[in-house]
């Protein structure tokens, strides 16, 4: 593991990248997801139409598919997304490898968020619609008062799944130039070719620790908004 | 009975206040409700039987319109039912309705349960409402566990729960779906008691209930349906020791009999 330990800020800023990775496209699925889903239950038929042939293509496809699509075919049409290499975050460049990775996890994350999130509104009895119509409530102040709050608690748990996966998932992304986890594990391994355990111990409990953190605070979350029924 | 309350009806009792006239509606093959008339008066406590799949639940979410009707006219206070949208939910706030599986908010508290339509729909301050909503529950004897949650409560509690929250929005009709199908013999009597009190107050009330010795202490009116139409209407009196229709009769012979 020396190799490991005499080189941990480029170990440290792997993760930093793969951690980038989740939290961007992590919030970037959820909201897609949730508007996904929002379209999908609802009474428009052709947006639930669109939704539902949009989850079917994302989530049957495999992601090192899409990302293979989204970093070869995409730049052919003339879709390079260099434009993003102008913007600055935080006195970060954003580059348009990190971009495309993004956009990569996103649409095939957010096919997920939204069965997910649809699987939690189906899961409040239709009788709490019911009353809440009943008492007078329009449509909005039902969802947002009565639907939603109980589907968030139904949804944490396979939410949770589809995050887990997303934060693994991050690292098809070593295969399309991203320095992150994986791919600086594969570096590692090549220039101390001795150490190869230690380097793959090493990083697998870099990975531990992120899941465990998203674990531990979706219980934490869970445990807060738990409702007897 | 036809529609003769499209005129205004704002005050006194006896006056018209649901209506509904040449009402169908289907279920895909099945005819569930057939040209139904029916004319409820103010202070007026209709009690509707009849066996299972006769279509009187139906009837009764269709006066709120949690069932669409394919044809016919429902009027409240003289008012047709709006289609969709904002009309629809001031209407429904002027509806109580009370469900046979209670149907509380899992997760707010009894109390939250019976404010809730105050204070969102009707704009209530929430000091206001948190007053009245525990005299209603107090009303309705379960003023003692306002700060628990639904699921912690009987199902006889909880119905109770349920026809205060119904009364919170201080409708000008209620509707009981079966409000006691889903309880146990001891505490059937406890929502019984409650819905007696109701009617004995003057509240205008539709109920479907499969609880005979209810619709004899405190129908004004029996409403008896089968397949989807209404077969005879009746006083409970005349109806129970003297049915015209041989439907009624079947019926009456099958739940009597134990």
């Amino acid at each position: 593991m020396d190799a490991v330990f005499s080189n941990s800020g480029e170990y440290l800023m792997a993760f930093g990248l793969t951690i980038g990775l989740f939290v961007v496209s992590g919030i970037a699925s959820l909201v897609l997801g949730t508007l996904l889903a929002v379209m999908r239950v609802g009474p428009v038929s052709i947006l639930n139409k669109a939704a539902a042939v949009y989850v079917t293509l994302f989530r049957n496809t495999p992601l090192l598919m899409i990302f293979i699509f989204i970093f070869i075919a995409m730049p052919v049409l003339g879709y390079n997304f260099k434009f993003v290499e102008g913007v600055e975050i935080a006195g970060y460049n954003v580059s348009a490898f990190f971009f495309r990775a993004c956009l990569a996890l996103t649409l095939y994350t957010s096919a997920f968020v939204c069965e997910a999130m649809r699987s939690g509104v189906n899961a409040v009895p239709l009788g709490q619609a019911e009353a809440g119509r009943a008492i007078g409530l329009t449509f909005a102040q039902s969802m947002n008062l009565v639907i939603l709050p109980q589907a968030a608690r139904a949804v944490i748990p396979p939410l949770t799944s589809v995050l887990i996966a997303l934060a693994k998932n991050t690292s098809v992304a070593a295969a399309f130039g991203i320095a992150e986890a994986t791919a600086t594990m594969r570096s590692f391994t090549n220039d101390n070719a001795d150490q190869r355990i230690g380097i793959f111990l090493a990083f697998a409990i870099g990975y531990v620790v992120v899941v465990e953190v998203i674990s531990l605070s979706s219980y934490l979350v869970e445990r807060k908004v738990k409702v007897a029924r | 009975m036809t529609a003769q309350g499209t005129a205004t009806v704002s005050a006194g009792r006896g006056e018209p206040l649901v209506v509904l006239s040449g009402v169908q509606k289907h279920f895909g093959q099945l005819h569930a409700l057939k040209d139904i008339d029916l004319t409820v008066k103010r202070g007026e406590v209709v009690v509707v039987i009849g066996p299972s799949g006769s279509g009187k639940s139906t009837l009764c979410r269709t006066i709120n319109r949690l069932e669409t009707i394919d044809e016919g006219t429902i009027t409240l206070d003289g008012k047709a039912l709006p289609q969709e949208g904002k009309a629809l939910a001031a209407l429904r706030a002027e509806v109580g309705m009370v469900f046979q599986s209670f149907n509380l908010f899992a997760h707010k508290t009894i109390l939250e349960n019976v404010t809730l339509g105050p204070i969102k729909v009707r704009g209530t301050g929430r000091s206001e409402a948190e007053k009245r909503a525990r005299e209603l529950l107090d009303r309705v004897g379960v003023g003692h566990q306002a700060e628990k949650y639904p699921a912690q409560l009987s199902g006889g509690q909880q119905q109770r729960v349920a026809i205060a929250r119904a009364l919170a929005m201080e409708p000008k009709v209620m509707l009981f779906d079966e409000p006691t199908s889903a309880l146990d013999p001891e505490m059937i009597k406890e929502v019984l008691d409650v819905m007696v009190d109701l009617a004995e107050q003057g509240m205008t009330m539709i109920v479907v209930t499969h609880e005979m010795g209810f619709a004899r202490t405190a129908a004004h009116r029996v409403v008896f349906m089968a397949d989807g139409a209404i077969v005879e209407e009746n006083t409970p009196e005349e109806f129970f020791t003297n049915p015209r229709s041989d439907r009624a009769k079947d019926f009456l012979g099958k739940i009597l009999k134990h």
